[in-house]
C-alpha cells in the first residue's frame, strides 16, 4: 500500500530540491521514501547515500520525532502523515 | 533534579547585588538562593563568537559567578552582524579584550576569566575541570568533538547549540548519564561536505536565539529547575518559525559514553575529522596562487579571507562560490576603495585568468595578501562543490 509522508529538507540540502523545506513523497517504508525522494531529486541522492547504496553514517533520519537507528532503520514502516527528517550534522557557532 | 552548584555559606549578596538582581529574587524559583546559585556557578563558553555573544551578554547580566571564555580569535568586520558583545571600534582586537570590556560594563561583579587559546587535547581537561558547565559556541567539527569528549571524560555538561543560515540545533549533552554528542553524530562528515558560517553564510538573529536558549538552559541548570533540554534535540527552523523536538537516545555502543568506552583519553580530532596532510593552521602560499582545496580549509577553519569574484553579473547567476563579493574585472580600478589592502583576499574569475590580472592590478595597488584562485570557478566546481554547473 503507497502512502504520503512529509520529508523535512534541512537547509543544507534545499538547493538540491527547488529550495523546498518539505516535500511530499509516498512510500510504505523509511526506505522506499527515501528511494522515492531521492528519484525525484537526484542531485540529493550522494548527499544521502554512499555510492553503495547506504545511508551515510553523519546524516540521521527520523520518522517524527524518532531516530531510525532505534526503529529498523531503512524497513521502519512508515504510515500516512508521517513526517520524516533529514538532520545532518551541522557546525557553525561562530 | 539536583543542582549543578550549591551555595556556599560564604556567598552572600550584596546590597547592591540585591537591587540590581530584584527581578530575579522576586521569582519564587529563583529567589536568594537561587541567586546565590547563580553566583557561586562557574561557567565556561567555547567561543565568544556568534552563540557566545549571547551567552556571555546574559549569563553576565543574570549574575553568574564566574564566566570562562576560550577563544584566540580576533575582532574582524565580518563578526560585526551577529557577534553582538562586540563593537566596531573593537575590530582587530583580540575577542576576548573586547568581550570583557562589554561584559564588565554590563556586570562588575562577575569574575572573568579569559583562556586566550585554541581548545586543544592537551588543555581542554585541565581547563573544564575549573567548571560546572560548559556552553558550546564553536564553528567546527574538530573541536566540537573534542568539547563533547572532554565533557564526557570531566562530567562536566555540555550545553550545546550549533547553526547554519536559517537553522539552528540545541541539546543539553552528557548531562549526568544522559547522551553525548557522538550518541547523535557518532562520526563527523568528511571535510567540504558540510559548509562553515564562513562558507555557507548565517543569517545574524540566528546565533541571538539558539544562544540565549543555551543561556537558559545553563541559567535552569545552575538554579536546578524546570526541564532540561536533555534526551532531545531541539530544532529550529526560522523560515518557517518552526521548533520541533526529536528523542535523543544514549547509543549503548558510543565509544565515549556508552557500557564500553573506546575512547578513555582526548584523541586527535583533526585526524577523526579526516583534516590531516595539512598542518593545523596552513600559512598562506608564498606565490600568487592557491588551489580550492587551499581555499576550502581555510574557510573551514574560520580563517576570515574575503573572496573577490572579478567576473560579469550574468556569470554570477549561473554560478557563483558561496560568501564571495563582485567587483567585475573592468569596474576594478576605481572600486579599490571598497577593498581593504591589509585582508587576505582571494580573487576569482571562471578559469582563473582575469583574477590572475587582477591579482596583479592589486599587488601593484599596494595589496601584500592577494591571490589567484587556481583554476578559476571551474576547478573549485571540480575540487569542492562539484554539484556547481559548469560553463
Ligand atoms: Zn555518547
Amino acid at each position: 500500500m503507497v502512502m504520503a509522508v512529509t520529508v523535512h529538507i534541512p537547509t543544507a540540502l534545499r538547493a538540491y530540491t527547488d529550495r523546498r523545506e518539505s516535500v511530499e513523497t509516498e512510500g510504505g517504508s523509511v526506505g522506499e521514501v527515501l528511494q522515492q525522494l531521492t528519484a525525484a531529486h537526484p542531485p540529493l541522492r550522494p548527499h544521502l547515500f554512499t555510492p553503495d547504496g547506504r545511508l551515510r553514517s553523519f546524516v540521521n533520519i527520523y520518522l517524527n520525532d524518532e531516530d531510525i537507528r532505534y526503529t529498523g532503520r531503512e524497513s521502519t514502516p512508515v504510515k500516512p502523515g508521517d513526517s520524516l527528517s533529514i538532520v545532518p550534522a551541522v557546525a557553525g557557532g561562530r | 533534579m539536583a543542582t549543578l552548584t550549591e551555595p556556599t555559606p560564604a556567598i552572600e549578596l550584596s546590597k547592591d547585588e540585591i537591587l540590581r538582581y530584584s527581578r530575579h529574587l522576586i521569582i519564587p524559583e529563583v529567589g536568594v538562593d537561587g541567586q546565590k546559585k547563580l553566583k557561586a556557578a562557574r561557567v565556561l563558553c567555547i567561543g565568544a563568537g556568534g552563540l557566545g555573544a549571547p551567552v556571555g551578554l546574559y549569563l553576565a547580566a543574570a549574575g553568574v559567578g564566574t564566566l570562562g571564555m576560550v577563544d584566540f580569535d580576533t575582532v574582524d568586520f565580518t563578526n560585526l552582524q551577529r557577534q553582538v558583545i562586540h563593537g566596531t571600534s573593537d575590530v582587530g582586537r583580540p575577542k576576548l579584550e573586547s568581550a570583557q570590556a562589554t561584559l564588565s560594563e554590563i556586570n562588575p561583579n562577575v569574575r572573568l576569566v579569559p583562556h586566550p587559546v585554541r581548545l586543544s587535547s592537551e588543555n581542554a581537561l585541565e581547563i573544564f575541570r575549573d567548571y560546572d558547565l560548559v556552553v558550546d559556541g564553536t564553528d567546527n567539527f574538530p573541536t566540537r568533538y573534542l568539547v563533547n569528549d572532554a565533557c564526557v571524560l570531566t562530567g562536566v555538561p555540555n550545553v550545546y547549540a550549533s547553526i547554519f543560515r536559517f537553522e539552528g540545533q540545541a541539546s543539553v549533552l552528557a548531562l549526568s548519564g544522559g547522551p553525548c554528542y557522538r550518541c547523535w553524530y557518532p562520526e563527523p562528515p568528511p571535510p567540504g561536505l558540510v559548509p562553515s558560517c564562513a562558507e555557507g553564510g548565517v543569517l545574524g538573529v540566528l546565533p541571538g536565539i539558539m544562544g540565549t536558549i543555551q543561556a537558559m538552559e545553563a541559567i535552569k541548570l545552575i538554579l536546578g529547575i524546570g526541564t532540561p533540554l536533555k534526551n532531545r534535540v531541539l530544532l529550529f527552523d526560522a523560515l518557517q518559525l518552526r521548533f520541533r523536538e526529536l528523542k535523543l537516545r544514549q547509543n549503548p555502543d558510543c565509544p565515549v559514553c556508552g557500557a564500553h568506552p573506546t575512547i578513555r583519553e582526548l584523541i586527535d580530532y583533526q585526524e577523526f575529522c579526516g583534516i590531516r596532510g595539512e598542518a593545523a593552521e596552513p600559512e598562506p602560499p608564498a606565490g600568487d596562487e592557491v588551489t580550492p582545496r587551499e581555499l576550502q580549509a581555510w574557510r573551514q577553519r574560520g580563517r576570515p579571507v574575503f573572496v573577490l569574484d572579478v567576473r560579469e553579473p550574468h556569470e554570477v547567476q549561473i554560478a557563483a562560490i558561496p560568501d564571495t563579493t563582485l567587483i567585475p574585472l573592468g569596474e576594478l580600478p576605481r572600486r579599490l576603495n571598497e577593498l581593504q589592502p591589509d585582508r587576505e583576499t582571494v580573487v576569482y574569475c571562471r578559469s582563473g585568468q582575469r583574477s590572475a590580472r587582477a591579482v596583479r592590478h592589486l599587488r601593484q595597488a599596494g595589496f601584500t595578501k592577494v591571490w589567484n584562485l587556481k583554476g578559476g570557478i571551474l576547478a573549485w566546481a571540480d575540487e569542492v562543490d562539484p554539484s556547481l554547473p559548469r560553463y
